[in-house]
């Protein structure tokens, strides 16, 4: 046990030395640098265009054209549409978690992450019992009946980006100084003056990126969608329906066209955004100080928790009622026993547990010193805005389409088996996730602790391990955990490149679809095994955050 | 303009307290600074005027009329933070003009006012500028700027020279105070600094650990402190402890070890033969004086242990034969000093400088304590 | 000890430090004195290694570092936030140094507990930092820095974070435990009344230039240039023009005919100077203040008490103004605000400038 204890002694003394070098250094982050071009930006990128050739197959087909281009429409006009609605939402309800001081606070900022936190299938699965199924109480009350269609692909797509919307702001108002509310109350300005004229100005980069995550998200959304767009045919509903149909040209088309059309918005958002002024010369005292009073906060107050509960909570959670009925009419035993269509479940299961381990750890191994990079400007001002935005670019382009495109790439190495194919398209799906929470972990360590602790005698590996690591450590677990589960949950790219294995999230949308003969109870509780792994993920990640607290 | 009466407002937050029956009266057109050491509640005490901070007790009076239960928009105070706190998003105009527009005044009203204080502060070339292209001493007016602008005639201001280098601070304060003065308002100035508060305050008012230590005009909390932390937190002093021996007509004699000191007797301080005492006085009236003298009033002999060169004055720390170590500051203009570390010296403590203190009972570390 | 050679350093446009030149000696206190901007903290982290200059040269012991990284420097930086690592205990963070230079841990230990001991913290190894006072805070910094075995300590703003009160009473055991120590020390202060206090010598920075490098007692009362006579110390600045010249002294007419006698005989007839008169050697009075002096009437239009003195300011009869501190213990400081009085000063007591081409505001702004 010495001689290997000696052993490691001795290699870290050679590593740290190592990093001493600036050379050796270089090579490193050079690494990293190839790694995520390689891996991350080229597969995407070239993939599709080895294909472009197809699309001439769909160019001459009317029908298709016209298909393809109201898939394409309707799949930003939603986005656009959402992102707004969760935007008015969601606003006041990150005003309440971060201001007001409640006992109620903790309760209901557990409950917002939910829909987040959930696997996109459960949420399709579960909304769409809640809003059609004629047991629910929806029904019951005498609300006309909803189908599967562009009505229930809003409410579904307005319950998975509220949380997104909330965390990002509760998070800037938390750590927002509140010192300039204040000054401008002493100033003689009530309330809803305040907010309008200095907070909300203030914290317009954070609402921009609160905008672009939601519209990202309802974008790139293709398992829940499927379940409940019916006939309805967005983006990625479309796709799914061309590869199952075979018609690889449109597929190739509509994805190619989603890939670019996102990255140009993004762009135009993110320019424009920072120029948009909004116009706070005038102020209207006797209103303002109306709508500041108790009462009409208030309203407020009960308005937003209603639309909560009743568009978000409940619809959400909604399947735990079948779910609890399958516990006891049997469906249970089946389940544990392999039987029917649960044969090929618990290896779906264990394939996407698997998937999920390899994709994390590639990431955080590829992803740390990426994170480096983008924390401490290395590479300097114009460089590391440029990586930055490399780094975002899986998450704005939605997956499904991510997805045929990697699928290409790696096809065209013939040796390598699906399994591995399914791996590298995660890796790049879940890689900006990592990083960016490294990243901010990184930046929120005063550079110059590492600065002094050189000075101290300590060479950059030595910092590292012993100030960097220790710090950052919760956000290190933090962002796996993050990565894992978006990976356990990833439907969309999963289905474009997978033809023969299937992880667990695939597997239950073919049993919704009713491609594989499985019944509500199956479902529901086929989710539910799903969703037991991410809410085990959600309280590991809690509890790491209050142990930091 | 207005007075304001602070009525035994105490606040604490848990076990902690901020403010401790904390009275107070500042008049018309006072400009009152506030000191003491860090954590004494200072801080505390004017938010509580501004309504940033809801006392737990107690009542605060402007004007005469009671402002508890007003919120802070309505309660007619401009404000200076310690942090500046300018919004990062308008320039400096529109930040200096901020206090009009909430009122409902048209841009065209609000022109006049805000030009002329620009114009006051002598920050009008910088209207076009966004706090963060500021230097600090221009962060550090248009924030004054801002709260003036406002219309209020009670400015309560938090260490509003802080950021500020010490040389432009001493600059800069006496332009605040002439501006105040000029504008005919009333002032409370927050400052850890007793520097500062000297030299400007009209009143002091000093604090430690959420009390009220003692209140008056600089030159009389500095030459005639009634409490040993005010003769410590204002300016330096020695100090030490010593007997009472007897009443001699209006001095009193009090013993250090085999020195006995003649101290002139202060009004409300009753001592007997036996009581400890503390006796203080202040470095730069400790006198330096031929060694033939030294059979005058209060002289002690001693030795030079420490001198450090101060640009118009020397600093000494002598150590007297009966082991007393007395900080003594002399003041140098035209010869160059001639008196070195090791050198025998003979100080005298003028008895009209000696000031004479009842031993606290909590012991005199504790009374002095800063932290 | 330390020798720096014609070091600058760009940022953008801004030159940080400008063709910086000088040396400390083993076992010195320096201080560089400045204000925020003038590129003190980037001279201290180009001598920690942290930053390359873009130009010049850095000796440490006569040995070239331009190539040599931070942790090989022997050179320990404390930034003006202490950079206290806030995960691990007192102990933890002062044994930091020994254990990265590979120090045994017992060694380690022994070292650090011998100078928590010189700092009066060996009570507390087990406390977080955030545990810790200003005060207690700074001196886990300085322990740190002290057991890391460097010759060279930087301290950038030491007292900065502390009240004012508490600052007069810490710098005295800065400098004490550095002496007894042996080490060299840089302290970085904008306080010129620190630097005086405890300071073996000076070093004046200003937009990244040296402007003077001296003792105490060198820099005050021999200021090579018009900014360090008015950074350090209060001064008051008249304006003239050379009069006529002889021997001894040359006389220097000021506005409106009054004239004036300064003891500096290198300036020429008709050339336009600056007389610079210490505040505390300008004195007020009610008689004539004697032969040769300088005497100048007026009138008190403003009183500051200061504590110790009280300063006068008098509008000269030709509107010029000066100040004048008085110790509070002097009977001339009973007049009033409005008052008639004399100033008056030695004529060796004033120090000449030629005037400076950008004019006099320019080159007084302590920014």
């Amino acid at each position: 046990m010495n001689a290997v204890a000696d052993v490691m002694q001795k290699a870290s003394i050679i590593m740290d030395d190592l990093s001493s070098k600036p050379a050796v250094r270089r090579l490193f982050y050079a690494g990293a640098v190839l790694f995520l071009t390689a891996f991350i930006l080229l597969p995407p990128i070239l993939g599709i265009s080895l294909k472009l050739d197809l699309v001439s197959q769909v160019l001459d087909n009317e029908a298709l054209m016209a298909r393809a281009k109201e898939a394409i429409f309707w799949s930003f006009s939603i986005a656009l549409t959402i992102a707004l609605l969760d935007l008015v939402a969601g606003l006041p309800m990150a005003w309440y978690i971060a201001r007001s001081g409640s006992q109620l606070v903790s309760v209901i900022d557990a409950l917002i992450d939910i829909p987040f936190i959930i696997p996109t299938v459960a949420l399709g699965f579960s909304t769409l019992l809640f809003w059609t199924s004629p047991s629910s109480p929806i029904s019951v009350l005498g609300v006309p009946k909803l189908s599967p269609g562009l009505a229930l692909i809003l409410l579904l797509h307005f319950a998975f980006s509220f949380p997104v919307i909330v965390r990002v702001m509760v998070g800037e108002l938390l750590s927002y100084k509140s010192v300039y509310e204040t000054a401008a109350r002493t100033l003689g300005a009530k309330p809803f003056t305040v907010a309008r004229t200095v907070t909300l100005p203030i914290l317009r980069p954070a609402l921009i990126a609160a905008f672009l995550l939601a519209f990202a998200r309802s974008l790139s959304e293709t398992g829940a969608t499927i379940i409940v767009a019916g006939a309805f045919e967005n983006g990625p509903v479309f796709i799914k329906n061309a590869k199952d149909a075979g018609l690889e040209g449109p597929m190739v088309l509509v994805s190619f066209t989603l890939i670019l059309a996102s990255i140009t918005v993004f762009a135009l958002i993110r320019i424009l955004g920072t120029r948009l002024k909004i116009p706070i010369n005038m102020v209207y005292p006797r209103p303002e100080a109306i709508l500041s009073s108790a009462r009409s906060a208030r309203t407020r107050d009960i308005v937003m928790f209603v639309v909560f509960f009743l568009f978000v909570f409940i619809p959400s959670v909604y399947i735990t009622f079948p779910a609890l009925g399958a516990l006891s009419d049997g469906t249970l035993g089946r389940a544990i026993a392999g039987e029917g269509v649960w044969s090929e479940y618990w290896q779906a299961m264990s394939l996407s547990y698997v998937i999920g381990f390899t994709a994390t750890l590639i990431n955080v191994a590829a992803g740390l010193p990426i994170a480096i990079l983008i924390a401490r400007k290395r590479l300097g001002k114009t460089l590391t805005t440029l990586l930055d935005a490399a780094v975002n670019v899986p998450i704005v382009v939605p997956s499904v389409a991510l997805g045929v495109s990697l699928g290409y790439f790696w096809r065209s190495f013939s040796f390598l088996p699906e399994f591995w194919i399914i791996v590298f398209a995660h890796t790049a799906i879940t890689y900006t996730y990592f990083v960016q929470a490294m990243a901010a972990a990184i930046e929120g360590i005063p550079e110059e602790m590492e600065e002094t602790a050189r000075t101290l005698g300590s060479k950059p590996l030595n910092v590292f391990r012993r100030i960097i690591m220790p710090l950052a450590k919760y956000s290190m677990f933090s962002g796996a955990i993050l990565t894992f589960t978006r990976s356990v949950d990833e439907t969309g790219a999963t289905t474009a490149v997978s033809n023969q294995l299937k992880t667990a999230p695939v597997l239950l949308v073919s049993w919704v679809k009713h491609t594989v003969p499985a019944t509500t109870s199956d479902i529901a509780l086929g989710i539910s095994f799903l969703i037991l792994t991410s809410f085990v993920s959600l309280l590991a990640l809690r509890l790491l955050v209050y142990r930091r607290r | 303009m207005p007075e304001v009466r602070i009525i035994d407002v105490s606040k604490s937050y848990g076990k902690i307290t901020a403010l401790s029956d904390i009275s107070l009266e500042v008049h018309d057109g006072e400009y009152v600074c506030i000191v003491g050491p860090s954590g004494c509640g200072k801080t505390t005490l004017i938010k509580s005027i501004a309504g940033i901070v809801q006392p737990d007790r107690g009542e605060i009076l402007i004007d005469g009329k009671s402002v508890s239960h007003l919120p802070i928009e309505d309660r007619g105070t401009g404000y200076v933070f310690q942090e500046i706190a300018l919004f990062p998003h308008m320039n400096v105009y529109d930040n200096v003009s901020y206090g009009l527009m909430v009122r409902g005044e048209s841009p065209e009203e609000r022109k006049g006012t805000v030009t002329e204080m620009l114009d006051m502060l002598s920050i009008k070339e910088n209207s076009r500028f966004y706090p963060a292209e500021l230097s600090g001493g221009a962060m550090q007016k248009t924030a004054i700027a801002r709260a003036l602008a406002s219309g209020s005639t009670l400015l309560l201001l938090d260490e509003p020279l802080g950021a500020l280098d010490v040389k432009v601070r001493t600059v800069i304060r006496h332009e605040l105070k002439r501006l105040v003065k000029e504008l005919g308002l009333t002032a409370i100035h927050v400052t850890h600094d007793q520097e500062e508060a000297i030299s400007i305050a009209d009143r002091i008012v000093i604090m430690k650990a959420g009390r009220i230590v003692e209140v008056g005009p600089s030159d009389e909390l500095y030459l005639n402190p009634s409490r040993i932390f005010t003769a410590k937190f204002l300016g330096e002093a020695n100090f030490f402890v010593g007997i009472v021996e007897k009443h001699v007509g209006k001095t009193l004699n009090v013993k250090m070890g085999d020195t006995t000191l003649s101290v002139r007797k202060r009004e409300k301080i009753d001592l007997e033969p036996n009581d400890t005492c503390v006796l203080a006085i202040r470095p730069e009236f400790v006198k330096m004086v031929h060694r033939d003298e030294g059979n005058r009033l209060n002289a002690l002999k001693g030795k030079i242990v420490e001198a450090s060169f101060l640009g118009d004055l020397m600093n000494y720390i002598v150590e007297a034969l009966n082991g007393l170590r007395v900080q003594v500051k002399v003041q140098i203009s035209e010869e160059e000093p001639d008196i070195r570390v090791g050198d025998d010296v003979t100080i005298v403590l003028p008895e009209e400088h000696l000031l004479i203190y009842r031993h606290p009972s909590e012991g005199l570390e504790k009374e002095l304590a800063l932290e | 000890m330390l020798r720096v050679l014609s070091l600058s350093k760009r940022f953008g446009a801004v030159r940080a430090v400008d063709d910086a030149t000088f040396e400390v000696r083993d076992g010195e206190y320096l201080c560089i004195l400045g204000s925020t901007g003038s590129g003190k903290t980037t001279l201290l982290r180009l001598i920690a290694g942290i930053l390359r200059p873009d130009e010049g040269e850095t000796y440490i012991d006569e040995t070239l570092m331009n190539e040599t990284p931070p942790e090989d420097r022997n050179v320990v930086y404390v930034p003006q936030t202490y950079a206290l690592f806030p995960h691990m205990t007192v102990l933890e963070n002062v044994m930091f140094g020994p254990v990265a230079r590979r120090v045994p841990q017992k060694k380690a230990k022994e070292k650090a507990m011998s100078v928590l001991q010189l700092v009066r913290l060996d009570h507390r190894t087990d406390a977080l930092p955030s545990e810790l006072s200003g005060g207690m805070q700074q001196r886990v910094a300085l322990a740190r820095g002290l057991a890391s075995g460097a010759k060279l300590l930087l301290l950038d703003e030491p007292l900065g974070a502390l009240d004012a009160r508490l600052r007069i009473e810490l710098r005295g055991d800065l400098k004490r435990i550095a002496k007894d120590s042996g080490l060299t020390v840089i302290h970085v202060t904008h306080d010129q009344e620190e630097a005086m206090s405890i300071a073996d010598r000076i070093l004046i920075l200003r937009k990244g230039r040296v402007q003077q490098h001296g003792t105490p007692f060198h820099v005050y009362r021999r200021p090579e240039n018009l900014f360090v006579a008015n950074f350090v110390g209060r001064t008051n600045f008249l304006e003239g023009i050379v009069d006529s010249r002889d021997r001894e002294k040359t006389t220097v007419r000021l506005r409106q005919n009054m004239y004036i006698d300064v003891a500096d005989t290198s300036h020429e007839r008709e050339e336009y100077i600056i007389v610079a008169v210490r505040e505390e050697s300008t004195h007020l009075t009610r008689d004539d203040p004697g032969e040769g002096m300088n005497a100048l009437d007026g009138e008190i239009i403003q009183l500051h008490f200061l504590g110790y003195s009280t300063r006068f300011e008098v509008k000269l009869k030709n509107g010029d103004r000066v100040s004048s501190l008085v110790s509070t213990d002097d009977p001339i400081g009973r007049v009033k605000m409005g008052d008639r009085v004399r100033v008056s000063f030695n004529p060796r007591n004033t120090l000449v400038y030629d005037y400076p081409t950008l004019g006099l505001r320019h080159e007084l702004e302590v920014y």
